[in-house]
């Protein structure tokens, strides 16, 4: 049975100019223990559509699905209560901005603690001793010297580590990671994906990494999906979509890459298709 | 070949005044930097934050001055801090920012923020103003119809397009891009590239372009020049750096950079399926 079942979600938002189609009928299915990529660009609904499954949406947005499921469980007709039981312990998120995401009010002590308290129900000594081992699980120096510390103390790279730590905090068994190293320079971003990737392997996690680095999703994905205009364009495992790509706008947003430059100008995405091919063999 | 650009032993120190908890200290932003820059060219600097690299790109955009060393723009010295930057010196440099939503003003409109250079620098009539914005607007890719809206009305890699035809307003030989295409999608990215490169070829320009992404900086760089800790660590052509890394820093960064091809994910699936 798939982790997170998703069949033709649509999310409209009420826009002062009429409704507008953020997510267009996009259907997935994420497994236990794999790693499944979202890409596309600013305006493809990637993040969108996580959201709408997560139930974080403003009230503008309209969520419509055929199948919204959880673990077997319909998260589209769960009542709020029954679902905020479910996301921030089983089904977690990461943001891209680090820094932004933590409270600058607290110190990330406390905002572990906040989880464990809430979700877990654990007494005061317990929710210390579990923070130092996911800080230490995250690769954090000092744990206990750590936990005293408010955001602004930290680098965006440790920032991140402490939204890991904190999304890892109850063993959810999907992490949903939106854009999780855009904000951090190559050589953080590769031991924050590093990281990721093996604590996925070890918890066995469901990962769905949202993103619009190919490279990203080069170095990650088992399965990608790839949406533009929010539509599914493409799902494939990551090896034929890098090696055949199938849909047209795969394939320009492949030759797009500076590194697959062939002569001294760029192919770009609007002078190989107009929006109609784009969206040909777009599975709906 | 002249050099558009030199910089010999260039260093800036910042000074952190203290107070009752702390005591002043010096940050050595830039620890001695030298390079030169041909006409026509691409210099690329490339790091990661607080490595220097846009200190370096503010020195030499003539915005701030370097605590010591020599900065030669178009075969003369140009110190800011002795004597007063003419217009002539200013028109010969000019920038382009990473953030094209924080770079435009929001209350000026598309034609006033070209024009403006011109202002500034130039006693050329309005008319004339007007007519030369006009034609940068087109040769930026925008239409004439856009000359009367203000920056909110256009997506990210228009702005960039927009802050890209300002910089060029004054006809300057060089051109620091600092981190231009970095907040920018992959497609808006290709077609903002292409129109660097085109500008170049039009204009014979000049650019130092400031990046952390390689795959960016390996396409668009003749020259390269790695920065850690404000010290240049590596500076060759790019075929020499690109393929044989001298500086352990350098061969960290290639590692660690993220790569998009077919043989890189089936050693990396094989490395799992192995585990």
């Amino acid at each position: 049975m798939a982790l997170l079942e998703v069949e033709n979600l649509v999310v409209e938002f009420q826009t002062a100019t009429g409704p507008f189609r953020a997510v267009d009928g996009v259907s997935l299915k994420v497994h236990e223990g794999e790693v499944l990529a979202i890409v596309g660009e600013s305006g493809s609904g990637k993040s969108v559509s996580m959201l709408a499954a997560m139930g974080l949406l403003p009230w503008t947005a309209t969520v419509t699905a055929d199948k919204l499921a959880f673990n077997g469980r319909d998260l589209l007709n769960m009542s709020p209560s029954d679902r905020r039981k479910i996301v921030g312990k089983e089904i977690a998120m990461i943001f891209q901005e680090p820094i932004a995401s933590l409270n600058p009010c607290f110190t990330v002590g406390f905002q572990i603690e906040e989880v464990l308290r809430i979700h877990m129900g654990l007494d005061r000594a317990a929710r210390r001793k579990r923070a130092i081992e996911l800080f230490e699980a995250v690769g954090i120096p000092e744990p206990a010297e750590r936990l005293r510390h408010f955001p602004h103390q930290m680098s965006g790279g440790q920032c991140q580590r402490v939204m890991i730590a904190i999304a890892l905090a109850c063993n959810p068994k999907l992490l949903i990671a939106d854009e999780p190293t855009t904000a951090l320079d190559v050589t953080i971003q590769k031991q924050i994906l590093d990281l990721l990737m093996k604590l996925q392997q070890e918890y066995r996690m469901g990962l769905i990494m949202i993103t619009h680095n190919m490279g990203v999703v080069a170095e990650t994905a088992d399965r990608v999906i790839v949406q533009y205009k929010g539509r599914k364009v493409e799902e494939a495992d990551v090896l034929s979509l890098f090696e055949s790509p199938k849909s047209n706008y795969t394939r320009a947003l492949l030759s797009a890459l500076p590194e697959n430059a062939t002569g001294d100008r760029l192919p770009t995405i609007s002078e190989l298709f107009n929006d109609q091919q784009m969206l040909e063999g777009a599975a709906r | 070949m002249t050099h558009v650009l030199e910089a010999r032993n260039l260093v800036r120190d910042y000074h952190i005044p203290g107070n009752l908890f702390r005591k002043a200290r010096t940050v050595h932003a830039l620890k001695g930097v030298s390079f030169t820059v041909e006409e026509g060219k691409t210099l690329a600097i490339v790091g990661e934050s607080g490595c220097g690299k846009s200190t370096l790109g503010r020195i030499i955009t003539l915005i701030d001055p370097a605590t010591s060393g020599e900065l030669l723009i178009d075969g003369r010295t140009v110190d800011i801090a002795r004597e007063r930057l003419t217009p002539e010196m200013r028109r010969k440099v000019q920038i382009v920012f990473q953030n094209p939503y924080g770079s435009l003003n929001p209350r000026q409109k598309i034609g006033d923020i070209l024009a403006e250079p011109l202002v500034i620098n130039t006693d050329i009539p309005a008319a004339e103003r007007r007519d030369r914005a006009m034609t940068m607007l087109k040769k930026v890719g925008l239409e004439e119809k856009h000359y009367n809206r203000y920056p909110h009305m256009f997506s990210g890699g228009q702005r960039q397009r927009i802050a890209i035809a300002r910089a060029l307003m004054l006809n300057p030989k060089l051109l620091v891009l600092d981190e231009p295409v970095s907040a920018l999608d992959l497609s808006v990215q290709a077609q903002v590239l292409n129109l660097l490169a085109d500008l170049q070829d039009e204009f014979k320009l000049t650019y130092v372009f400031i990046s952390h992404d390689l795959s960016v900086v390996r396409y668009i760089a003749d020259d390269v020049m790695v920065m850690y800790y404000g010290e240049a660590v590596e500076y060759g052509s790019r075929d020499a750096v690109f393929s044989n890394p001298q500086h352990s820093y350098t061969k960290t960064l290639f590692a660690a950079t993220p790569r998009a091809d077919v043989a890189s994910i089936k050693a990396r699936l094989a490395r799992k399926n192995a585990a």
